[in-house]
C-alpha cells in the first residue's frame, strides 16, 4: 500500500461508525425506534440516543514552572529543599518530609533505555497517528522518564542503549512536549 | 478477634459478548445461582458489595441497579473499584464485614458490561488506567502497551521468547475449550498465536485477554452460620493486598509486579506457609491474572511457584497443566475465559470454590489432595494486587 493510500485507524473507525449510525437511522425511520439486531447474536439492541463528549480541565498551577521552562527548551523538575528528594513528574508537595518547599532543578538530557513498546492498536484519541514507540529511560539521577521514542530504525532499539531527550512540538495538536531519540542519531 | 469466614454459595455467568442481556439481567444470572447454591433468599443477605469499573457502560450506579433488579434492595451496598482487581477488593470488603461481626452474611457481586461501547473507546478507557496526564495524555499508552513494557524488559533480562509467552495462551485456551462458561471455547496452536498480529509489540493478539461481558457472585458467611447452611463450606484462609505507583516510570524494575509479590508474601504469612520458591506445593490449583501472557509468567514468580526469571520455564515444561507441579487457570484464565474487569476477581474465587468442591467439568478438574487453592488478581498494570487463599479446612479449627 502506498503512503498516499494509507488510512489511519481513526478514519477506518469513523467510517464504520458512520455506516452503523446510518443503518440505525434507517431502522428508526421504518420502525420508529433506534433498535437493531446484533450482527453476531441477533439479540435486539437499543442504540443510545443521548451522548456526551468528555474533555477535562486539569490544574497545572502547582507545577507551572515545568511548562514555563519547557517553552525555553529546558527540562526541569522539583527537588525538596528540606530532604533533597527528587521528583519526576514534578510535584508541588513532598510527601516524604511533608513539606511543600520545592526548588526547580534541571535534569540530565541523556539516559539509558529501560524498556519500550510499539503501540499498534491505538486508543481512539491516538488513532490518527501511525504506530508509535513508547519507552522508559533512566537518567543518571535515578529518575525514569516515559516518552515517545523517535527512531529511524525501530529494530535497532536495544535495552541499555543511550538515549537523548529532545523538546519538540507534537503534531498535529501542536503543543510542546518531549521525546527520546537514540543518542547517536 | 476476627471470625472465620466461609464461602457458602457461588454463581458465575457465561462470559463473552453478552449482547443478549442488560446489566441487571447479567448480574442476576450469578446472583440467582449463588442464592440457590447457598440455599438462601435475598432477605438473608445483609450487605452486598458490587465490583464494577464501568465508564464503557450505561449505568453509572451499577450497585443500586443490580440491587433493584435482583431484589436485594434495601440492603446496604457500595460499588468498589480496584481496576481489574475490583472483584478481589469486593471479596475482601465482604470478608471483613463478616469477620468483624458487622454482619453474618454478605455477598460480593462482580459485573462488567464492556461491549456497550465500541472497541476503540474501551481501549481508550483502559489506557487511561495509570497516570492520565504523564502517561496517557502525552504518550497514548494502552493496557497491552503497559504490559508490553514489562514483556520487553523481562525477555531481555531472562532470555524468554515470544514463543514462551504464547505457551500460556495455548494452555489457557486448552482449558477454556473445556469450560462452557468461557468467552473463547476453542484451542489455539502455538503457530496461530505466533502468527497473530501485534497489538503492542512484542505482545500479539493471542497474548491478550479479550473485551468481555460477565458477572460472578460469592456469598460469605460467618463460621457458625456457614456450619448451619452447608456441609461443604470453603474457607477464606488469607487475603494479601498491596498497591504500586500509578505512573509506571516511578518503578525500579519491569520484570516483576511488586504489588503482587507483596500481596503474595502477606497472604502466605497469614496462612503461615511462607518458605522458598516452591510455594506451589501447598496448593492443588491456582487462578492467576493472565490479562496478558507475560502477566501469567510474572504471576508464577511473584507467587513464588518458581525463582525470579524462571517462570517461563514452567510453561516450557508443561508444569502448569493438570499433572504438573500445579495446574494454573483451569477455567481458561482471563485469556480464554475472558476478563470482564470487575467480575474477574469474584469469578476466580467462584471457580476455585468449585474446583475445591470437585464440581467443575471432569476434563478440567484438578485433583484435590491438599485442600487448598490460590487466586492471584492484579489491578491495572500491577497498580493493585490481591492474593486470596481458600481452604477446605477451617483456619482456626
Amino acid at each position: 500500500m502506498s503512503r498516499e493510500e494509507k488510512v489511519s485507524q481513526r478514519e477506518l473507525f469513523d467510517k464504520q461508525m458512520k455506516e452503523f449510525e446510518e443503518f440505525v437511522e434507517s431502522m428508526k425511520d421504518s420502525l420508529g425506534l433506534p433498535t437493531f439486531p446484533d450482527m453476531k447474536s441477533g439479540a435486539l439492541q437499543w442504540y443510545d440516543q443521548r451522548w456526551i463528549t468528555t474533555r477535562f480541565v486539569i490544574s497545572v498551577e502547582g507545577i507551572k514552572e515545568f511548562f514555563d521552562k519547557l517553552i525555553d527548551g529546558k527540562f526541569v523538575t522539583t527537588k525538596c529543599k528540606s530532604c533533597g528528594e527528587l521528583y519526576f513528574p514534578p510535584q508541588k508537595d513532598c510527601p516524604k518530609c511533608r513539606k511543600s518547599d520545592m526548588e526547580w532543578v534541571e535534569l540530565s538530557r541523556e539516559g539509558e533505555l529501560l524498556t519500550y513498546t510499539q503501540i499498534n492498536v491505538k486508543p481512539y484519541s491516538f488513532s490518527h497517528y501511525d504506530d508509535y514507540i513508547v519507552g522508559i529511560v533512566r537518567l543518571p539521577e535515578g529518575i525514569n522518564v516515559t516518552a515517545w521514542i523517535r527512531a529511524d530504525d525501530p529494530s535497532k532499539l536495544q535495552i541499555g542503549m543511550k538515549m537523548r531527550l529532545e523538546i519538540v512540538r507534537r503534531k498535529p495538536e501542536n503543543y510542546i512536549t518531549y521525546e527520546w531519540v537514540p543518542a547517536e542519531e | 478477634m476476627a471470625r472465620d469466614v466461609a464461602i457458602v454459595g457461588v454463581g458465575h455467568s457465561r462470559y463473552g459478548v453478552r449482547s443478549d442481556v442488560n446489566i441487571g439481567e447479567l448480574a442476576w444470572e450469578s446472583i440467582s445461582m449463588a442464592l440457590e447454591d447457598a440455599g438462601l433468599e435475598q432477605k438473608d443477605i445483609e450487605y452486598f458489595v458490587v465490583s464494577s469499573v464501568g465508564g464503557w457502560s450505561s449505568e453509572y450506579l451499577p450497585a443500586v441497579v443490580i440491587g433493584e433488579y435482583s431484589g436485594l434492595t434495601p440492603k446496604g451496598t457500595a460499588r468498589v473499584e480496584a481496576a481489574c482487581a475490583s472483584g478481589s477488593a469486593a471479596v475482601k470488603l465482604a470478608y471483613d464485614m463478616v469477620a468483624s461481626g458487622s454482619v453474618d452474611i454478605a455477598t460480593a457481586i462482580g459485573l462488567e458490561k464492556m461491549n456497550e461501547s465500541p472497541t476503540p473507546t474501551v481501549v481508550e478507557f483502559i489506557g487511561r488506567a495509570g497516570n492520565y496526564f504523564w502517561e496517557f495524555h502525552n504518550f497514548g499508552l494502552t493496557f497491552p502497551g503497559y504490559y508490553a513494557l514489562y514483556a520487553t524488559a523481562y525477555m531481555d533480562r531472562y532470555g524468554a521468547t515470544e514463543e514462551d509467552l504464547c505457551l500460556a495462551a495455548v494452555k489457557n485456551h486448552y482449558y477454556g475449550a473445556r469450560n462452557p462458561k468461557a468467552h473463547f471455547q476453542k484451542e489455539v496452536t502455538l503457530e496461530k498465536c505466533m502468527s497473530s498480529r501485534y497489538i503492542a509489540w512484542p505482545l500479539k493478539l493471542y497474548d491478550c485477554s479479550p473485551i468481555t461481558d460477565g458477572s460472578s457472585a460469592v456469598i460469605l458467611a460467618s463460621g457458625e452460620v456457614a456450619r448451619e447452611l452447608t456441609d461443604t463450606p470453603v474457607w477464606i484462609e488469607a487475603i494479601g493486598h498491596a498497591s504500586d505507583t500509578a505512573n509506571l516510570s516511578k518503578r525500579d524494575d519491569f520484570t516483576y509486579l511488586r504489588a503482587a509479590r507483596l500481596a503474595a508474601e502477606q497472604a502466605y504469612m497469614q496462612a503461615g506457609i511462607l518458605d522458598g520458591y516452591e510455594m506451589y506445593k501447598y496448593f492443588d490449583v491456582a487462578e492467576v491474572h493472565d490479562c496478558f501472557t507475560i502477566a501469567e509468567v510474572m504471576a508464577y514468580e511473584d507467587l513464588r511457584f518458581s525463582k525470579p526469571g524462571e517462570g517461563y520455564k514452567m510453561l516450557r515444561d508443561g508444569e502448569t497443566y493438570i499433572g504438573g507441579k500445579i495446574p494454573v487457570n483451569l477455567s481458561g484464565g482471563l485469556k480464554a475465559k475472558g476478563h470482564p474487569i470487575g467480575a474477574t476477581g469474584v469469578g476466580m474465587v467462584a471457580e476455585l470454590t468449585n474446583q475445591l468442591l470437585q464440581r467443575v467439568e471432569k476434563d478440567r478438574q484438578a485433583p484435590i489432595e491438599k485442600g487448598r487453592a490460590i487466586a492471584h488478581n492484579v489491578g491495572g498494570t500491577g497498580h493493585y494486587a490481591y492474593v486470596t487463599i481458600l481452604s477446605l479446612d477451617r483456619p482456626r479449627g
